[in-house]
């Protein structure tokens, strides 16, 4: 692989302590290096602005769910086609882009890196086949494991070491990278109870003697115990209704000192008026940041909600059947046997509306009022909140108060008085910090050592952004990308063609397991235990992260 | 004896949209066959156990033996010469093959459509409008107390549909199997399939959509007419006490045919059916499933959706992908004469397309890539004999409800596969084109 040396450009490199000094990056074998010899390459990037690649730690891009939703928006491509070059293939966007559009699109603003939230375990092969399908970006997944039928039976029983030895089996059977709990004990309800859902943490599951309480425990400690390189990743329970900041408060506490990462909190920290008839939600966004702010166990990414078109495609399938019956638009459930639900429809933010209006601010107080940047991260739950190509505009109402403001004022005024916004809230964030939210923060919570940094020895995933006074411009274009050492986009344009890597997690597991999971499958599941686990000819270039326990030994 | 016999324990049928992964082969190694399927359907024990590797030529081009090298140039240089080249089928291959052959349809800007525009298509365009309560066969199993089979028969299209994944199957809140369901079957006349129905109602050919409109109506508590009965044949009591099941079951599914997609009414057809199953929502748990025939045609409009897309029927000439069902659908294309060449992979449109359709294909250079001779072969210029998928070649294929499953291949081929083949000509057309792969586009045509 060619040697290359930076130059003259500004680096903000917050894992190494570099905020905006002038030195040489250099480049050789993929990865940063101390020095290279005279003859390598010189890039000038004089006026430039050099980052780490970005890392999206909560993206939904890849999969049979995602693919549902493709297939379900003609309306959304045709407006917003990608032709083919001479070294890329041709896509459509909208909300939910084709693979490789979705591969291209993330590179030209500057990701290398993006984590797929939610796979059904059974779905893995085809998460895998889109992945592979997906250009240039490193990638991943999180399987659902919050509403599997079997780990619950294990729980039931009190089988603890079972079910951990359960959880590592599925982790590895999937290639995944981490367990998802999604609206823990919500599927059994929805599919067998008339579509009924479950509210409260300490409620009776269905069908099981056991609470989403017991779940939530017993996932994130078996995750932590598996040593696992991020930590049991929480879609909390009761999403989008009026109220639940305390069910996230719950669940926070319920981690117990454990490490555990909620995902897109702004969904999650809603108030409601008491006594009052109407059941509108109110900002509850300073006791979730307060929360946050003094757990260091607790990290989140904070789910921005941006004005316009968007899909919502979620495992929490009550929480799509309740948002389908409000714009009564074309609705997708797809449940999947023992271990999922699914909802998807389009959706569209819009600034007048008051929950709306209140979702956006309340995401930007979440920025806002976090005191640690490397555990309150970027994301707007792409597509969910809005599109990841919203997400150079999203750095802007974060860095330009004078901007925020502007936007404030066309946003439903009762809302935006619920909120923090309203008082005057002017904190803007620096390149340092959103190189944090970015990137740093999230490759340090999802324990990749190698990126997220531009230390020597870290993947060489660079970008390389003109200094802009108009941030959304500056975050949308970056002038050359650099994956794996190689100058993908030189001058705005591809250059080359690169593959990505998967990456993944096999913890170790008591191979008698697959004797208490096999009899399972053969009464209820409806393919055979041994065609079920994924094989590695899926995985293509790919790279196994270690468990703490696997670092420690070498293994 | 024993060293000449290998066992294949749970390999995956191919044969129609179940894709049942529960198959135990065993092979005569010496007479390169599969002497027993156990647990395979009457149509799965043909498919595996009258699989031969024949003695075919490994290409024909104009007809005349070539090998697999000639027939790779020659398609290469067709494809690359072509102002409107189609590429066809799909259903029967892996998404291994599907995934080049959209590939090659990108860089020649040409046309990708699978046999789902003959098939299920308009369901395909029914999602679009509608979406869909859908679920795993797994969890119909399960859960499913109410079953209701419209426009299909598939005690003899999918026999295992009804002991595997869904009428007799014992589930964990279905225990007892079909004592704890109930099973109507709805359509123009009485098949094979009205045999384990609990309620068979005969409609009238080409009134399917009346009758489920009005059960829509019905559902939500709308009071329909009694002439009903004159338009569709059934009942108003009868329509009545299926609304009643429907809306009090526990878990319901309704499962469709081409019975329903291939009469008139079409995709507003597979929408009502849709949208009555959403509709039951509001009551109870519901879900519909189009029940797919080809082995991995639900594998082909997943590969095409997030290669481009759209599940079928698009067409790459103008730099980037465009879906138009009735424009870019193959029997449209070949109908009004505009594709000037054809490749055609694992389907037979020369068997099964309308004449005019067939009568234009016999007018320009076809590409065929088949396991058999087949009508589409005999028409072509060039025929490539590929080997089978699930019996010779490993791959993936998806279930008609997306789960995907790897194959398990029992006999070895002398024949290449179809991702092979494709996967050369990819190159070889990548050559010829060389520099000149990106097509000159019109000003304007970037205006979507």
């Amino acid at each position: 692989m060619s040697m290359l040396r930076i130059v003259n450009g500004r680096i903000y490199d917050p894992a190494n302590g570099v905020d905006g000094e002038v030195r040489d990056v250099c480049v050789a074998g993929g990865k940063i290096v101390a020095d290279v010899a005279p003859e390598a390459r010189r890039l000038d990037a004089s006026g430039l602005v050099i980052m780490p690649g970005g890392v999206d730690i909560h993206c939904h891009i890849a999969g049979a769910k995602v693919n549902l939703a493709r297939k379900l928006q003609p309306e959304d491509h045709r407006h917003d086609v990608h032709p083919r070059t001479a070294i890329t293939r041709s896509g459509v966007g909208g909300t939910v882009p084709s693979t490789f559009t979705t591969g291209y699109r993330y590179t030209l603003l500057g990701y290398t890196t993006a984590m797929e939230a939610a796979v059904p375990p059974i779905n893995a092969r085809h998460t895998l086949e889109e992945l592979h399908d997906t250009p240039i970006i490193d990638k991943g997944f999180y399987v659902l494991m919050g509403n599997n039928v079997l780990l619950y039976k294990l729980l039931e029983q009190g089988r603890r070491d079972d079910f951990r030895n359960a959880l590592a089996w599925w982790l590895s059977a999937s290639k995944a990278y981490t367990a998802k709990l999604v609206n823990p004990g919500g599927d059994e309800a929805w599919k067998g109870r008339r579509n009924a859902n479950i509210t409260k943490l300490d409620e009776k599951i269905e069908s099981f003697s056991l609470t989403p309480q017991q779940v939530i425990g017993a996932l994130i400690e078996a995750v932590d115990e598996l040593g696992l390189p991020h930590p049991a990743h929480i879609h909390c329970n009761n999403l989008g209704h009026s109220g639940n900041f305390e069910t996230t408060l719950e669940t926070m506490r319920i981690a117990d000192g454990h490490r555990a990462h909620l995902t897109h909190i702004q969904f999650h920290s809603y108030g409601q008026v008491a006594g009052k008839s109407s059941n509108n939600p109110t900002s509850r966004a300073k006791e979730i940041s307060e929360y946050v702010n003094s757990h260091p166990n607790i990290s989140a990414d904070v789910g921005q909600v941006m004005f316009g078109k968007s899909t919502s495609m979620t495992a929490d399938a009550p929480l799509a059947y309740m948002l389908a019956r409000f714009g009564g638009d074309k609705w997708v459930n797809a449940d999947t046997e023992h271990e999922s639900g699914c909802g998807i429809l389009p959706f569209t933010y819009q600034d007048r509306i008051y929950t709306h209006a209140l979702q956006w601010a309340i995401g930007l107080e979440l920025f806002l009022l976090s005191k640690d940047p490397w555990r309150m991260v970027f994301s707007t739950d792409h597509p969910n909140g809005g599109s990841f190509m919203s997400y150079p505009r999203l750095i802007r109402l974060l860095m330009d108060s004078e901007f925020r403001k502007q936007e404030m004022a066309k946003v439903n005024p009762r809302a935006l008085r619920q909120t923090a916004l309203a008082d005057g809230l002017d904190r803007e964030y620096t390149l340092n910090e959103i190189a944090i939210i970015t990137r740093a923060g999230p490759a340090r919570l999802l324990g990749l050592a190698s990126k997220g940094h531009l230390g020597i020895g870290a993947d060489a995933d660079i970008t390389l952004y003109e200094e802009h006074e108009d941030k959304e411009r500056m975050f949308g274009a970056p002038r050359h990308v650099i994956k794996d050492g190689q100058l993908v986009i030189e001058d705005h344009e591809f250059r080359a063609h690169h593959e990505g890597r998967v990456l993944h997690v096999a913890p170790d597991y008591d191979p008698a397991i697959t004797e208490v999971i096999r009899p399972f499958f053969e009464d209820y599941y409806s393919i055979r235990f041994n065609n079920y686990a994924v094989d590695d000819s899926y995985l293509g270039r790919h790279e196994r992260v270690p468990t703490a326990k696997q670092r420690a030994t070498g293994t | 004896m024993s060293e000449q016999t290998l066992t294949i324990r749970d390999a995956t049928c191919t044969f129609c949209g179940c894709v049942c992964d529960d198959m135990h082969l065993t092979v005569d190694v010496n007479a390169h066959k599969i002497t027993k399927a156990e647990n395979a359907c009457v149509l799965g024990r043909a498919w595996f156990k009258e699989h031969g590797i024949e003695e075919r030529p490994f290409a024909l081009i104009n007809g005349r033996e070539a090998s697999t090298d000639e027939a790779i140039e020659a398609a290469a240089q067709i494809l690359a010469q072509a102002r409107f080249p189609i590429i066809y089928g799909l259903s029967d291959t892996t998404c291994e093959a599907q995934r080049q052959a959209v590939a090659i349809a990108d860089m020649i800007g040409g046309n990708i459509d699978t046999t789902t525009s003959v098939c299920h298509g308009p369901s395909g365009m029914a999602f679009q409008a509608v979406g869909e309560s859908t679920a795993t066969l797994g969890e119909i199993r399960n859960r499913a107390d109410l079953l209701v089979f419209w426009g299909g028969n598939p005690a003899e299209s999918h026999p295992r549909l009804f002991t595997r994944y869904a009428v007799t199957a014992k589930g964990m809140y279905v225990p007892n199997g079909k004592k704890d369901r109930t099973v109507v079957l709805v359509d123009v006349r009485r098949t094979q399939s009205a045999a384990v129905a609990d309620i068979f109602i005969q409609v009238k050919p080409r009134r399917d959509f009346e009758v489920l409109w009005a059960l829509r109506a019905l559902v939500k508590g709308h009071s329909v007419d009694p002439s009903i009965e004159a338009v569709t044949g059934v009942s108003l009591a009868t329509l009545e006490d299926l609304a009643n099941r429907m809306k009090s079951c526990r878990f319901g599914a309704l499962m469709f045919g081409m019975g329903l997609t291939m009469t008139r009414g079409r995709h507003f057809n597979s929408g009502a059916l849709l949208a009555l199953a959403s509709d039951l929502n509001a009551y109870t748990h519901f879900v519909a499933k189009p029940v797919r025939g080809h082995g991995n045609v639900t594998g082909a409009d997943n590969v095409v959706s997030w290669q481009t897309g759209f599940p079928f029927g698009v067409n790459l000439g103008r730099g980037y992908p465009r879906f138009n069902p009735g424009e870019f659908t193959t029997v449209d294309v070949l109908g009004r004469r505009e594709a000037d060449a054809a490749m055609v992979i694992a389907a037979d449109p020369g068997a099964n397309f309308p004449q005019a359709a067939i009568d234009h294909l016999r007018s320009i250079p076809v590409i065929v890539l088949d396991p058999k001779p087949t009508h589409t072969s005999q028409l072509a210029k060039v025929a490539i004999t590929t080997a089978t998928y699930g019996i010779s070649v490993g791959g993936t294929v998806y279930r008609m409800d997306d789960v995907p499953l790897t194959l398990r291949p029992a006999l070895p081929s002398p024949y290449p596969s179809d991702e092979q083949v494709l996967t050369r000509i990819k190159q070889r057309v990548s050559e010829l084109l060389g520099g000149n792969r990106v097509p000159e586009l019109a000003p304007d045509s970037l205006a979507a």
